[in-house]
């Protein structure tokens, strides 16, 4: 029984190894092989003798993590209103926040442009109420990075959110009430508590896609605020030094399956 | 501890009446069992007195107080749920823990309490495990356990053992019961199962599409009920037309059988073998209406099926019921 099934999966899995996980087995070695030579970590002490890899590297961290950060604050508020409405209500929330889904990025990213531009929508509230003389500059920062990754990558959060929320049984929070718990303690105690593992999932999930982000970076930073993604994209497309790319990538790569480990320890733990 | 007061409590959603000008007083320490069909409005009454929900008009009155616009955490309501509703992130500890901590009592004196909340269910030595690690009646019991640790007023139970199998049932309502009455707490419990009223209650209130239909004690309930609704619904009910033509009730276990004698004729359709008792299914002569069931203990006279037989009933067993 067992392996009856491995006739049909054996070409898909030959065609996920190929397109896979060759290329990054490919990529690893490039980051660790010196023509001639074999193995070497000169590609790594290449990146620690020039300051501006490390630079970009904490870079990409922080304005991943800020980005993160205010999809939490956004994105947590969202998903509890959602579950307040109505079947109806619902719905139409829904498909507004998966919408975007179905418009390319780039599309969304160049409308973030015409928004938040020296004469964009905000600009011109901003000083029509006045509340600032001069136009805030929003693009080409890492304020306009920030702004267009959380708005991107909102959708991400706020789904799996949602479904843990509506998930939870609304007698679980009458019992809490009935027990005599106000409600910031239903809220803290109770609801939180049982949206952790989805928050947590989404929160992961949001900053690796963050980490490895290009075409929002490349637009709204206009070369500018230097990422990861971009500065792989100077050096193979532009300069090109591939052992370099590779070798951070292969950082990257062990932050992130790190970021994960810690996550999967801390979920093992709630759950056990 | 205190008593409950309904005052012509109505709760409409729309034009429909989920709860239709209830009125009910229940004594302190009582046990009244709120008895009904499904959809007749049981848990809606329940939610109103424990404040999940306001009453479209009426007062609701706990310990004289009246509650009616006070919110659920104020109430002091011990209130089990159908389904438990036992928090799953927490152990059955923390569960139990979760009402003392909220009314900020000390650590070591909430420990003491929930353990011997624990204790009183029997559920000693389970403390850390989660909800899920535990069987249906083991998740009642801690809710109840979750229900009754704070002192609660009253105790509000909804069906506490319809989800679980009939042996296990039998055997909680004996250790409800006994908790109940070593507590001493106001207690109304809601079932749509007959004999756990029956068994339970001090009253029974019998409900019916959102009405009162009968406040009783279960004796009275059962044999002098208010109309036809509750004489069916508690039990096995036979009707015997009257001379001034009206219907009165003969419980199964009042009606005599004999091989020969005084009585009406007639021949046993069906003899139904229930351990303790037999059920006989009975066609009287002349009367082709449906048939009448007597109950009679197993170790008297048998009488097989087909066989005919004599059939009567006091005078006295009779109870007039409007049609
Ligand atoms: N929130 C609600 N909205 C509309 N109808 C409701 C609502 N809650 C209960 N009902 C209706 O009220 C009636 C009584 O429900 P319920 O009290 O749950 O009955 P029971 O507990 O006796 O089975 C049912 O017909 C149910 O459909
Ligand atoms: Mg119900």
């Amino acid at each position: 029984m067992r392996g009856q099934g491995f006739g049909f999966v054996a070409p898909l899995l030959v065609l996920m190894f190929v397109a896979f996980n060759a290329p990054i087995a490919y990529m690893l070695g490039l980051a660790f092989w010196e023509k001639g030579r074999g193995f070497t970590l000169q590609h790594y002490e290449g990146l620690l003798e020039a300051p501006v890899y490390l630079r970009v590297l904490g870079n990409t961290m922080r304005v991943a993590l800020v980005a993160t950060l205010a999809n939490v604050v956004i994105g947590y508020p969202l998903a509890l209103w959602m579950r307040g409405l109505s079947n109806r209500g619902r719905m139409i929330a829904l498909s507004l926040v998966v919408l975007p889904f179905w418009v390319s990025i780039l599309v969304r990213t160049y409308a973030w442009i015409v928004v938040l531009g020296n004469g964009g929508l905000v600009n011109r509230t901003l000083q029509w109420s006045g509340l600032t003389d001069a136009p805030v500059s929003f693009l080409y920062n890492e304020l306009g990075v920030t702004i267009g990754m959380a708005n991107v990558l909102l959708p991400f959060l706020v789904l799996p959110l949602f479904a843990a929320m509506i998930r939870i049984d609304d007698r679980l929070l009458q019992a809490a009430a009935s027990l005599g718990a106000p409600p910031r303690t239903i809220f803290w105690k109770v609801f939180f508590p049982l949206t952790l593992p989805a928050l947590a999932a989404g929160t992961l999930l949001v900053f690796i896609l963050c980490l490895g982000f290009y075409v929002t970076p490349a637009i709204l930073g206009g070369g500018r605020v230097p990422m990861i993604s971009n500065l792989l994209d100077t050096l193979i497309n532009q300069i090109p030094r591939w052992e370099q790319a590779a070798a951070i990538s292969t950082i990257l790569l062990i932050v992130t399956l790190l970021i994960f480990a810690a996550y999967r320890r801390l979920d093992r733990k709630a759950a056990a | 501890m205190s008593e409950i007061r309904l005052e012509g409590v109505t709760k409409r959603y729309g034009t429909f009446a989920a709860a239709d000008n209830v009125d009910l007083a229940v004594t302190q320490g009582e046990l009244v069992t709120i008895l009904g069909p499904s959809g007749s409005g049981k848990t809606t009454l329940l939610s109103l007195i424990a404040g999940l929900n306001k009453p479209t008009s009426g007062r609701i009155f706990i310990g004289g107080r009246d509650v009616t616009d006070a919110p659920a955490q104020e109430r002091n309501i011990g209130l089990v749920f159908q389904s438990y509703a036992l928090f799953p992130h927490m152990t059955v500890l923390e569960n139990v823990l979760f009402p003392l901590g909220v009314r900020k009592i000390g650590r070591a004196e909430a420990d003491r309490l929930a353990r011997d909340a624990l204790k009183l269910v029997r559920l000693d030595g389970l403390e850390n495990r989660r909800p899920s690690q535990l069987s249906g009646g083991q998740q009642q019991r801690v809710a109840l356990a979750r229900a009754v640790v704070f002192k609660p007023d009253i105790l509000l139970l909804d069906e506490p053992l319809g989800a679980l199998d009939r042996k296990l049932r039998e055997e909680l309502q004996v250790e409800l019961k006994q908790l109940q009455r070593s507590l001493g707490v106001t207690t109304l419990l809601v079932t749509h199962d007959q004999e756990e009223a029956l068994s339970l209650s001090d009253r029974i209130m019998v409900l019916d599409k959102g009405r009162t239909q009968q406040v009783a004690a279960p004796t009275e309930a059962y044999l002098k009920p208010a109309n036809r609704f509750v004489a069916e619904f508690l039990g096995i009910a036979n009707f015997v037309g009257l001379p001034d033509g009206g219907q009165a009730l003969v419980r199964p276990e009042r009606i005599k059988i004999s091989s020969s004698g005084a009585g009406k004729p007639a021949r046993v359709v069906e003899a139904i073998y229930l351990g303790q008792m037999v059920r006989y299914h009975l066609s009287l002569d002349g009367e082709g209406a449906k048939p009448m069931v007597a109950a009679a203990p197993f170790v008297g006279p048998a009488y097989a099926t087909g066989e005919r037989v004599m059939v009567s009933w006091d005078a006295a067993d009779l109870w007039p019921v409007a049609k």
